[in-house]
């Protein structure tokens, strides 16, 4: 069924009986062409891109609980190409361009809202590194805009410009950047792959890889074995978990990262800021309540909570940039799990075992990265190549010292 | 999350600082063959457990210390906390 604004109001009219499900609820076959582990964001749009755009139709989607129960419907919602290195900022520019046409795409409203995204500075030093960030985030085809302080007076004249330590000197504004509702995204792929063919097998659990030989014949899963020509694994936080079933150690360390969001508000804050001075970033919802979040605990967790501290050190941040805040009841705070990687980039790659890929270690940074890693991993999984944007998430980088080390802080999952 | 410290009892974590797992205490030798190998392991490569995990804290604000406290990644439960030094000694390293 195609939604469209005729098909909304004659429903309307004729007391919605026509609305059926938007996708099916498929018992799994013997045997798939493709099998995708994890039914978040990145294994929906990996099996909705094999169909539409490598012409593939026997895929399945393997998710051990509901889809987009995990870090699709948990992170805070921002899409945004400002990144540095040449091994990403290509990558993300992919990204976002997919996140442009994505509702036209794929048929429906995922309220992406490109409300632009500020990135504060508050001293000279920042402002070098924001205009170096500019110029290469412009060089690779995105956009960026310099402000100085009269430039984010105008945009934002509430926040606290004149802080004795940390005063605001400007900020990198990324028009393009913004937010998306989150589980329009996962519903809106589940529904588009369903309707090219993909089986999504929710409550299905993988517990273990049937490899022969060196090559991975199939999955074996809570609700029987199922065999695969190839099989991608997308499992976010979970991925050193599901990889140790099939004998492999990652690079990688799964920490919990804490998100809140206040009561309700009419519109104040209308595109997306972050603290230079400390870690804190915050958008509205288009329900009205102020998004926001910090650093990571900081210890490897998989709870899928957090701990006090945290909320103390972001809520302090988030004080000390928009003083109007501490009027502010926060309404719920929650955590997901972050595969952090060693340089705290991701990795799109396939594995030493034949027919077994991966895609994880997005660290916080995969909600934006969704429909590129879902493009990118199909790629590879169709070609056995990287695709062009994607060249660099390698597994053996850290063998060979071409780490992407985008925050400069090395192999300290931790401070990433 | 409360850490029983061994010398000074329960301290908050927040005085701590995160390392990560205690297999960090056992740095291969330089001098080994596949030295370039085994340290591409120890440097990178994490175990990640969900359960039981054995990690290093740094008693930052406090005594800077160095702990190996026994922690379930799932719950946060704490049921083990030694000095790494004593936990180095017995596998034979000097300090």
């Amino acid at each position: 069924m195609r939604y469209s604004g005729f098909k909304v109001i004659k429903e309307a009219l004729t007391g919605h009986k026509g609305w059926t499900p938007q996708w099916r609820d498929p018992e799994p076959q013997s045997h798939y062409d493709f099998v995708i582990i994890g039914g978040g964001g990145h294994g929906l749009a990996t099996a909705y891109y094999l169909a539409k755009e490598f012409g593939e139709s026997r895929i399945a989607v393997l998710e051990k609980g509901w889809i987009g129960g995990g870090n699709v419907g948990r992170n805070t919602t921002i899409i945004r190409s400002n990144y540095l290195l040449d091994g990403n900022e290509p990558f993300y520019e992919f990204s976002l361009k997919l996140w442009e046409g994505l509702e036209q795409d794929f048929n429906y409203n995922a309220m992406v809202s490109q409300r632009g995204i500020l990135n504060l500075v508050h001293t000279d030093a920042q402002r070098d590194a924001a205009r170096r960030r500019g110029n290469a985030m412009i060089l690779n085809g995105s956009d960026a805009e310099l402000l100085d302080v009269e430039g984010v007076r105008k945009l934002y004249p509430f926040l606290n410009f004149d802080n004795a330590r940390f005063p605001i000197k400007g900020g990198l504004l990324h028009r393009r950047g913004g937010t998306v509702r989150h589980d329009a995204v996962a519903w809106g792929y589940a529904r588009g792959a369903d309707m090219r063919g993909v089986d999504i097998i929710q409550n299905c659990e993988v517990t273990g890889f049937k490899i022969e030989d060196g090559t991975c014949l199939g999955v074996e899963t809570t609700r029987g074995y199922i065999g695969a020509g190839k099989v991608g694994v997308s499992v976010a936080g979970s991925s050193s978990r599901v990889m140790e079933k099939a004998g492999m150690r990652l690079p990688m360390e799964s920490h919990v990262l804490q998100a809140f969001v206040s009561e309700g508000l009419k519109p104040v804050l209308p595109g997306v800021i972050t603290y230079g001075a400390g870690h804190f970033y915050c958008s509205q919802s288009d329900k009205g309540g102020l998004v926001f979040g910090g650093d990571i605990d900081g210890y490897n967790s998989y709870a899928q909570r957090g701990n006090m501290p945290v909320i103390e050190d972001v809520a302090e941040g988030g004080i000390s940039l928009i003083p109007a805040l501490g009027r502010v009841r926060l309404l719920r705070a929650w955590g997901g799990i972050m595969d952090m990687s060693m340089d705290g980039s991701p990795i799109i790659d396939k594995t030493h075992i034949d027919g077994l890929y991966f895609n994880g270690g997005w660290c916080y940074g995969g909600f934006k990265a969704t429909p590129a890693a879902g493009w990118c991993f199909a790629h590879l999984l169709k070609t056995d190549t990287p695709h062009d944007t994607a060249t660099a998430y390698r597994f053996d980088r850290f063998r060979t010292g071409h780490m992407i080390d985008e925050k400069g802080q090395g192999a300290q999952p931790n401070l990433h | 999350m409360i850490i029983n410290h061994p010398l000074l009892g329960p301290r908050d974590a927040q005085e701590f600082t995160y390392l990560g797992d205690a297999s960090l205490i056992s740095r291969p030798d330089a001098q080994d063959d596949n030295a370039a190998e085994k340290f591409h392991d120890y440097l990178y490569l994490r175990d990640n457990p969900a359960g039981l995990h054995r990690e290093l804290w740094f008693h930052e604000s406090g005594d800077r210390s160095w702990l190996v406290v026994t922690r379930n990644t799932v719950t946060h439960e704490i049921t083990d906390v030694q000095l790494a030094r004593d936990v180095a000694r017995k596998e034979g390293r000097s300090k």
